[in-house]
């Protein structure tokens, strides 16, 4: 592989980004060593004990640095020649799992060969990343273009809609994350703005009311309207007032009429006044020549509708169990013996901890099997436990470490396919790590996805490390022309 | 820096990562509920059972002890090889049985850990000593006491009830009180007073290291907690009175009660056939075998049988009679054989003939009582035969019959006394009359009662008209019984008319062989026994034999009820027994020429009398 003449060559060696490869190797074995802490009280055998799981993990990971290896060493063009071949063939292992996988706890989402388990989404991840990279770095590529954007949507939406078909909602989550990397490449920060406000309403549905979602969405709507047109005045003196009055009026309104026989619902009082409110808006966003109140209006509408379907999405949509861990994580039902039993058992095993941890191995949750999935889905017990408030700490600043130099790396690129594939890269690692950890920590639901890097389980590990080292290979070899 | 997208991004990155740090602060640094869970985890709670109180009879003797089993206990985890036949020559079980559980320990290994599991329950000290001597060989295995019962005298199985484990539907029952492993009363005295004896249990903390072994006291056994034993109780039971019943009522079904007028208190319960006090410690081994005898020995007959009491009643009927005013003690009836209504008749046997109220109980005519019952129903007092059904109702109620008695022993039955209503409900209204029903006058047909309430019955006729709730406990130290054990019961009927019945069960007793009296076989010399016998016609079989009787007559000192199915005649073995617990109780001991009469009540077997589906 030497370069072609006139190119700086800086060698195989010299042109790895190597605080990455440490990164990751640090954060490998902080996953080895803790896997071995919580199995090895129930099986009390050597690290490297084939029968135990930290033994099969030495195995992964021997595996591991080989792909990581031959993944440096080939022409990493051929990546984004390859890109769609690769992208159509995950998509096919996608759709043929469904039918020819395995069941594992509810989900057809692996594949069995032998002794080795293999989860086509694991791959998918870096297909699709690929892809992303390979159509977005054409000449010409805006999103803004409604073709260009379409076709990224479908780049993300087809793989993730399978993963749900296949019972891996958590899995399908992930991909929410590339909604980062598009917003780095010139998505409308709006769009994030208005996926975060979706988010909100459906949650204060659930957990207050449709009224009170409904006064927030009016409320953050009205201030949006105002501060675009530089009007923060006149939010204060009429939009805050009515809102104030709106919260109170119905509620009284609907007590009074109640004694008529003739019920009136809080609820439909306020929208009916919200009806009366919208056509003197339009009016003067009218003349006022404003588009942005028009398309205010238009979310605001849709915001209302979205959380009159928030209770049907919620109770006819969602699956049993997918429902059941929202309820649990927004406290609308206690049952400490239930679906929350993981979180709380979790919680307890961190949060006894304390500063330092208990130390290595000396942990009395996750070692005896208060906590399950403890040594996958569940190892941040592990070290919160054994290692304390330090060293969780130290692995999440580890995680950041990782995520900035792959944004600093990918900034650094000249090429935009490396610049978005980084970008790809950084975001599945953030969507896990923060989704995995927040679950162990209460902030998120129970969503049985992997901690990269860290959890037991080849298929994750091999997954993640190809992802990562195609981003070093790509690197390298821009360093090594450049 | 540039506020541009990419350092957005990265705020943003900061922004979630110390939103993670920031909860992990919160659990680990700041909030102490999640560590003192988690030394609840570590912290291993091992239960101390507490000895159950033990059950005194009246006179102080141990009714109900406790002695030391000892349970083989096994921790799986710390099993090495071992030799299996040594261990099962030690134990004194097959080595398949030792194989088996071993290898069931093996597939439950997964649940048990490093727990230990029962592996033979309840052994006796001797066989545990001669483990104790080679349990060096077998490490993992232990021995662990446990207190269990114990029965000095054979009071009878179902008097004391049995201690068994709890199930679940009792945890269930129980909820917070019980869980599973412990042990609870579930019939008899032991269930009866389960509250006071069965204590409060301990626990010793100890905690538990990383690899889930025990390894020291939790602060020394600061935060330990003793076990309070169980509270003693004293029965009403006399221990040897209600050995010498069991003795009487061996190989014979039925009941025998014996009380103590003057308090109610119950002084010997015997329900025949029971279950040996020796199957009682250990009664989940012996329990299908138990429950499969054909004999039905987990039925407490005193409490739970219902009878016709036969002509016991007609003592009941003649009080009613005199109170209502019907007839005097002197009126006089004739007898030819029986009672004649039209063309039917309730027979009666062969004695003089007319006779008065007294010589009627001492003969046990039914003829009499067909004249006093009817007069009774036919009393022009009341409006019509429904009135006066209702009002003998309410009368016969007053003695205790009909309806539970509300003694402290569990699972008693109330037991049928019919009124106008059932009659009027079986032939319509106005489709009955006095001698449609005539059989209740000499206690048969539609009349339902336990042997308590006979026994009852005596005793309120020993008192002259006022019964105390019949009892098993007595008051003692750390229990003081219900006030309502300590109030007299009236019946309806006035203290006056008593002594005329007294009169005629003395004379049914005592006039002699050849006088006609029913009962002389339950005479004794010196005791005044008063008594009356029944024979309860049975539809399936022989007859039940039936007999009440109090003594001494002026200071009745025990009221004895006997009811022997399939006995026969009243005095063929109902009034022996009763007689002979009467003396035994009275005398101490059974007079020389009464010997041989003790010696053939106690070696009768009517066993093969007993219909039973086998």
């Amino acid at each position: 592989m030497r370069s072609a003449g006139g190119h700086r060559d800086r060698g195989f060696f010299n042109s790895i980004d190597w605080k990455l490869v440490i990164c990751y190797l640090l954060l490998v074995l902080i996953g080895w060593v803790n896997i071995y802490a919580s199995v090895h009280s129930s099986d009390p055998a050597s690290i490297f004990d084939w029968g135990c799981r930290s033994g099969k993990q030495a195995v992964w990971m021997g595996t591991a640095f080989i792909i990581a290896v031959v993944v440096l060493l080939m022409n990493p063009r051929i990546y984004e020649s390859l890109a769609v071949p690769i992208y159509l063939f995950v998509g096919v292992l996608l759709v043929a799992v469904i039918f020819l996988g395995i069941d594992v706890k509810g989900s057809s989402s692996w594949f069995e060969f032998g002794p080795v388990r293999f989860q086509p989404a694991e791959i998918s991840k870096i297909s699709t990343s690929l892809m992303l990279a390979a159509y977005m770095s054409q000449q010409g590529y805006r999103i803004g273009r409604m073709r260009n954007f379409i076709v990224t949507a479908l780049i993300i939406l087809i793989p993730m809609a399978i993963i749900v078909l296949q019972s891996e909602t958590g899995s399908a989550l992930v991909y929410v994350g590339f909604i980062f990397m598009l917003y780095r490449e010139g998505l409308s920060g709006w769009l994030i703005f208005l996926a975060g406000m979706a988010i909100l309403s459906f949650i204060l549905t659930l957990t207050a009311s449709p009224f009170v979602a409904i006064l927030v969405i009016v409320g953050i709507a009205s201030l949006c309207i105002c501060l675009y047109s530089d009007r923060l005045k006149w939010w204060f003196i009429i939009c805050v007032p009515a809102i104030i009055l709106m919260a109170f009026v119905p509620s009284i309104l609907a007590g009074a009429t109640a004694e008529e026989g003739f019920q009136l619902k809080p609820l439909h009082i306020l929208l009916g006044v919200i009806a009366l409110a919208i056509p003197p808006v339009i009016y003067w966003a009218y003349k006022e020549r404003n588009t942005f109140s028009h398309l205010a209006i238009v979310s605001t509408i849709a915001g209302i509708i979205l959380v009159f379907s928030a209770d049907f999405i919620f109770n006819d949509v969602l699956q049993d169990h997918q429902r059941k861990r929202i309820e649990v994580l927004l406290g609308m039902k206690e049952d400490p013996s239930g679906v929350g039993y993981n979180v709380r058992q979790s919680k307890i095993a961190i949060g006894s901890g304390g500063m330092f941890g208990k130390g290595y191995l000396n942990g009395t949750q996750t070692t005896y099997g208060f906590v399950p999935e403890q040594s996958t889905d569940f190892i941040f017990c592990t070290i919160g436990e054994e290692w304390g408030f330090a060293g969780s700490a130290a692995v999440i600043l580890l995680y950041v470490f990782l995520i900035w130099r792959i944004i600093k790396d990918a900034e650094q690129s000249r090429e935009a396919f490396t610049r978005i594939y980084g970008y790809c890269v950084a975001c599945c690692i953030f969507m896990h790590l923060f989704i995995n950890i927040g679950m162990t920590i209460g902030l998120m639901p129970v969503i049985g996805i992997p901690l990269p890097l860290i959890s037991y389980g080849g298929s994750s590990l091999w997954g993640f490390t190809a992802l990562i080292f195609i981003f070093i290979a790509l690197y390298r070899n821009e360093k090594k022309y450049f | 820096m540039k506020l541009n997208r990419q350092n957005k991004l990265i705020i943003g990155l900061c922004i979630a990562a110390l939103i993670l740090i920031a909860k992990l602060f919160s659990i680990q640094i700041i909030e102490d509920k999640y560590k003192m869970d988690a030394e609840n985890n570590s912290m291993v709670y091992a239960t101390i059972y507490p000895t159950r109180g033990i059950i005194h009879d009246r006179n102080g003797n141990i009714l109900v002890g406790n002695k030391v089993a000892y349970d083989l206990m096994v921790t799986p985890k710390e099993v090495e090889e071992f030799d299996t036949l040594a261990l099962s020559r030690v134990l004194e079980v097959p080595v398949e049985f030792i194989k088996d559980k071993m290898d069931e320990y093996k597939q439950k290994s997964r649940r048990i850990g490093y727990q230990s599991v029962v592996m033979i329950k309840q052994m006796p000290p001797e066989k545990y000593m001669r483990f104790a001597e080679v349990a060096y060989q077998f490490p993992g295995f232990r021995g662990q006491a446990r207190s269990i019962r114990e029965y000095p005298f054979n009071a009878g199985g179902n008097l004391l009830g049995y201690v068994s484990e709890v199930d679940a539907a009792f945890m269930e029952k129980h909820p917070d009180e019980y869980k599973s492993g412990d042990y609870a009363g579930k019939t008899g005295i032991e269930a009866a007073r389960e509250k006071e004896l069965r204590g409060e249990k301990g626990y010793n903390i100890w905690l538990r290291n990383s690899r889930n072994k025990i390894e020291q006291r939790y602060a020394d056994g600061a935060f330990d907690k003793d076990a309070v034993p169980g509270d003693n109780i004293t029965t009403t039971i006399d221990a040897k009175l209600q050995n010498y019943g069991q003795m009487l009522m061996n190989n014979k079904v039925g009941s025998l009660i014996a009380i103590e007028p003057s308090t109610g208190e119950i002084l010997t319960m015997v329900s025949s056939p029971g279950i040996d006090v020796d199957m009682l410690a250990d009664i989940g081994q012996h329990y299908s075998e138990i429950s499969s005898n054909p004999y039905k020995p987990m039925f407490n007959r005193t409490v739970q049988a219902s009878y016709p009491p036969g002509s016991v009643f007609k003592l009941v009927n003649g009080l009613i009679g005199l109170q209502e005013g019907v007839f005097e003690p002197s009126t006089l009836y004739g007898c030819k054989m029986g009672y004649h209504f039209g063309k039917n008749k309730l027979g009666c046997h062969a004695h003089k003939s007319p006779i008065n109220f007294e010589e009627s109980i001492m003969m046990s005519c039914n003829a009499y009582y067909c004249y006093v019952f009817r007069d009774i129903l036919e009393n022009k007092k009341y409006g019509s035969i429904d009135e006066a059904m209702d009002k003998w109702n309410e009368y016969v109620k007053s003695f205790g019959f009909g309806q539970k008695l509300g003694s402290d022993f569990p699972s008693e039955l109330g037991g049928f006394i019919p009124d106008s209503k059932y009659y009027n409900k079986h032939y319509r209204k106005g489709g009955w009359k006095a001698t449609t029903v005539i059989s209740l006058s000499i206690g048969q047909g539609e009349i339902g009662c336990t042997p308590l309430h006979l026994a009852n019955l005596c005793a309120t006729i020993a008192n002259r008209g006022h019964y105390y709730i019949p009892h098993i406990i007595k008051d003692s130290e750390n229990i003081q019984i219900d006030q309502k054990y300590k109030e007299r019961q009236y019946t309806m009927v006035d203290t006056t008319h008593f002594p005329k019945v007294i009169g005629g069960m003395y004379r049914a007793v005592n006039s002699g062989y050849g006088s006609g009296g029913t009962a002389s076989v339950a005479a004794v010399e010196g005791l005044e026994i008063c008594g009356k016998t029944g024979t309860a016609q049975n539809p399936h079989g022989h007859d039940h034999s039936v007999f009440i009787c109090f003594a001494p007559k002026d200071d009745p000192k025990i009221a004895v009820a006997a009811y022997v199915e399939n006995g026969g005649f009243g005095a063929t073995w109902a009034a022996p027994i009763a007689s002979l617990l009467t003396e035994m109780y009275l005398n101490g001991e059974i007079s020389k020429d009464r010997k041989a009469l003790e010696d053939r009540i106690i070696k009768g077997d009517l066993m093969d009398r007993v219909k039973v589906k086998k």
